[in-house]
């Protein structure tokens, strides 16, 4: 088990928090709430070490095009970057709703 | 699991404890012979004791080494409700359940007969017992393993067990768990060491704040006649506590022990009171 | 006549299940995700915790009455029972009764999706199901309790006990119900007792028409979230002896079998038919 923190630039602010999935095998859950600081700040619990270079990636993908500050936990358990990224969308998109 | 002379001797427990502490072999006419049911004196009350023993000749292959079958749960089911209905306008015995239970039967003829109906129907009974003002007190005397231990003496107002290696409980056997997780009993016996509720030993079934009474110092295997009056006064205490107090489990909740290593059971229940109604 | 389009339950995960059972708008979760009450216990062995233990509790209500739902994730540790997901199901199950017994029923609704106990929790876990018993033992004395076994994993262990202890369980045709799963049995037994991988064989003796067929469940329904709506609703309604406490009636059932002879399944459902049910 790993534990990975990444931090980014904000502009928006959150109004709500969401989550989103199951940390069954192969998937993860996305918990995202308002950052206190004004940045986008990850904190990943991940069944798989060695990968951070890989997790660094995924995020930075994600936030070429999530500009929200927020507190976002992932709880994961063996997913591929497809899905990492597919549930980072679907948050973002359930903060949209 | 075989009969094996060795494994007979071990879980001779159950019937040496029942015959210890009734004076008798506890055989009801229509059986099974598996299950021994017998009231006797404690303090000044009559008490009814209740026991799973192995049998080899069970009619049921699958059960024929102190596990909890099919015909074992039923006739708990049976024999405390025949309590309750005696005692429907009497003051309410006390039960007494003697634990040395393996596991529950596996089989295909358990799974399809609704073994899972069987236990639900013994542990129903034991609560409704319970509920009923009846004190039921389980006292661990062996193995006290998953769906057995539901379904005899896990609804007990108070669980007392005596201090002794051959005092188990668990969710499944170290060789099954084992098995299924893929990994050595000696790793398991590790993880057990590190975390506590894993073990299998009563020392460490007792830190978790179920047990309401370790007793020290009795030979369980082998008990002295002064070991046997040890734990006659143990029950009795226990059917006086149990007496005088709710009819529910919430002594699993309140013990010292349990403010230790039951904590997040406590914070889970006073924040789900929190909640429960909206604001 | 309309024409509706069938939405799968059992693809569905536990919090969606609940939020489509209670009734529309009503649903409001309890010690959700971002409480953070997780595993004590699952860290320290390099598992990742799931925010919630794998357990969604939540008010709302059924038919207008006040209702708590309790959805066990299957997705998540094959819906093992530990310290926190025991907690939260047995804790819900307590308020009911407190609420019950202060004279204000509130309807319990169980959806199991379960392996029984986690063992990675072992002695925590199947303590938290002797409390889930006793609390469901104790609150059929004021409101049917209703399960629903959905599909996938299934229920098993500890908590079929739970689900034979229901005053109603409703069951769809790819669930199966069982005390032992059939890998431990195989695995305990042999596999000439019992193969776990003939699917057939499996859903012959545990799947969810056979147990409806035998009496040991209440309802068969459609893998259809308006189907076990409306099955969860009409439980309510009606007011039927708990099997569990038919006691007399299994004693007579258990006695007619020759077990060195046992009957096929197909045999069983004739011998404990439906409409023979007390």
């Amino acid at each position: 088990m790993e534990q990975l923190k990444f931090s980014y630039p904000a502009r928006q602010t959150l109004s709500r928090r969401v989550h989103v999935g199951v940390v069954g095998s192969g998937d993860l859950e996305v918990l995202m709430e308002p950052s206190p600081d004004g940045q986008a700040h990850v904190s990943v619990t991940t069944s798989v070490a060695g990968f951070a270079a890989v997790w660094q990636h995924v995020l930075d993908r994600f936030f070429s095009r999530f500009d929200g500050a927020a507190a976002i936990e992932i709880n994961d358990a063996g997913a591929t970057p497809g899905v990492v990224l597919l549930r980072l969308e679907q948050a973002a998109e359930a903060l949209r709703e | 699991m075989s009969a094996a002379p060795g494994a007979a001797a071990r879980s001779g427990a159950g019937e040496r404890w029942f015959e210890a502490l009734t004076g008798q072999a506890g055989l009801r006419p229509a059986g099974p012979r598996s299950v021994r049911v017998a009231d006797a004196p404690l303090g000044g009350e009559r008490a009814r004791f209740i026991a799973v023993v192995p049998d080899g000749g069970n009619r049921f292959p699958r059960a024929r080494c102190g596990e909890v079958g099919l015909d074992e749960a039923w006739a708990l089911a049976r024999e405390v409700r025949r309590v309750m209905a005696e005692d429907l306008d009497q003051p309410r015995r006390a039960l007494i359940a003697l634990v040395d239970v393996t596991s529950q039967a596996y089989g295909r003829r358990e799974e399809l007969l609704g073994i899972h109906l069987a236990g639900a129907a013994a542990a129903d009974a034991y609560a409704s017992a319970r509920l009923a003002g009846h004190p039921v007190i389980a006292l661990l005397i062996g193995k006290a393993m998953s769906g057995a231990f539901l379904t005899h003496g896990y609804q007990a107002n108070r669980i007392l067990a005596l201090d002794s290696p051959e005092v188990q409980v668990h969710a499944m056997s170290k060789e099954s768990a084992a098995r299924v997780t893929r990994r050595s009993v000696e790793a398991l016996e590790e993880l057990g060491e590190r975390i506590v509720p894993m073990a299998y030993d009563v020392r460490s079934f007792a830190r978790l704040g179920l047990v309401h009474r370790l007793i020290e110092g009795v030979n369980a295997a082998t008990p002295a006649a002064t070991d046997v009056e040890r734990v006659r006064g143990e029950l009795l205490a226990a059917v006086t506590d149990a007496r005088g107090a709710a009819r529910d489990l919430s002594s699993r909740l309140t013990s010292a022990a349990a403010a230790q290593l039951r904590r997040a059971s406590i914070e889970v229940r006073r924040r789900l009171t929190e909640q429960w109604d909206a604001r | 006549m309309s024409a509706r389009t069938r939405q799968s339950f059992s693809e569905l995960s536990a919090r969606e299940r609940a939020r489509a059972l209670l009734d529309p708008g009503t649903f409001r979760e309890l010690l959700g995700p971002f409480e953070r009450l997780k595993s004590p216990w699952l860290p320290l062995q390099d598992i990742v915790a799931q925010a919630d233990d794998g357990v969604v509790v939540a008010r709302g209500t059924l038919d207008r009455e006040s209702a708590v739902a309790a959805a066990i994730e299957g997705a998540y540790q094959g819906g093992s029972i530990g310290e926190v997901s025991g907690a939260k199901i047995a804790g819900a199950l307590e308020l009911a009764l407190r609420d019950c017994e202060r004279g204000r029923p509130v309807r319990p609704l169980l959806l199991l999706e379960t392996g029984g106990v986690r063992l990675q929790e072992a002695n925590l876990g199947l303590a938290a199901i002797a409390e889930i018993h006793a609390a469901i033992i104790a609150l059929r004395r004021h409101v049917p309790v209703v399960g629903v076994i959905a599909g996938l994993v299934g229920c098993f262990g500890g908590m079929s006990l739970a689900a034979a202890l229901c005053s109603h369980l409703i069951i769809t045709r790819q669930a199966r119900l069982g005390m032992n799963g059939p890998e431990v049995i195989e695995q305990e037994a042999g596999i000439a007792e019992l193969d776990a991988t003939d699917g057939t064989d499996i859903w012959s003796l545990m799947g969810g028409e056979q147990r409806y067929a035998t009496g040991l469940a209440d309802a068969l329904v459609e893998d259809d979230v308006a189907a076990i709506a409306v099955a969860v609703r009409n439980a309510f309604r009606s007011a039927t002896a708990p099997r569990s406490e038919q006691v007399e009636e299994f004693g007579r059932r258990l006695a007619a079998i020759d077990a060195q002879a046992p009957p096929s399944p197909a045999q069983l459902r004739t011998l404990w038919a439906r409409a023979r049910r007390p």
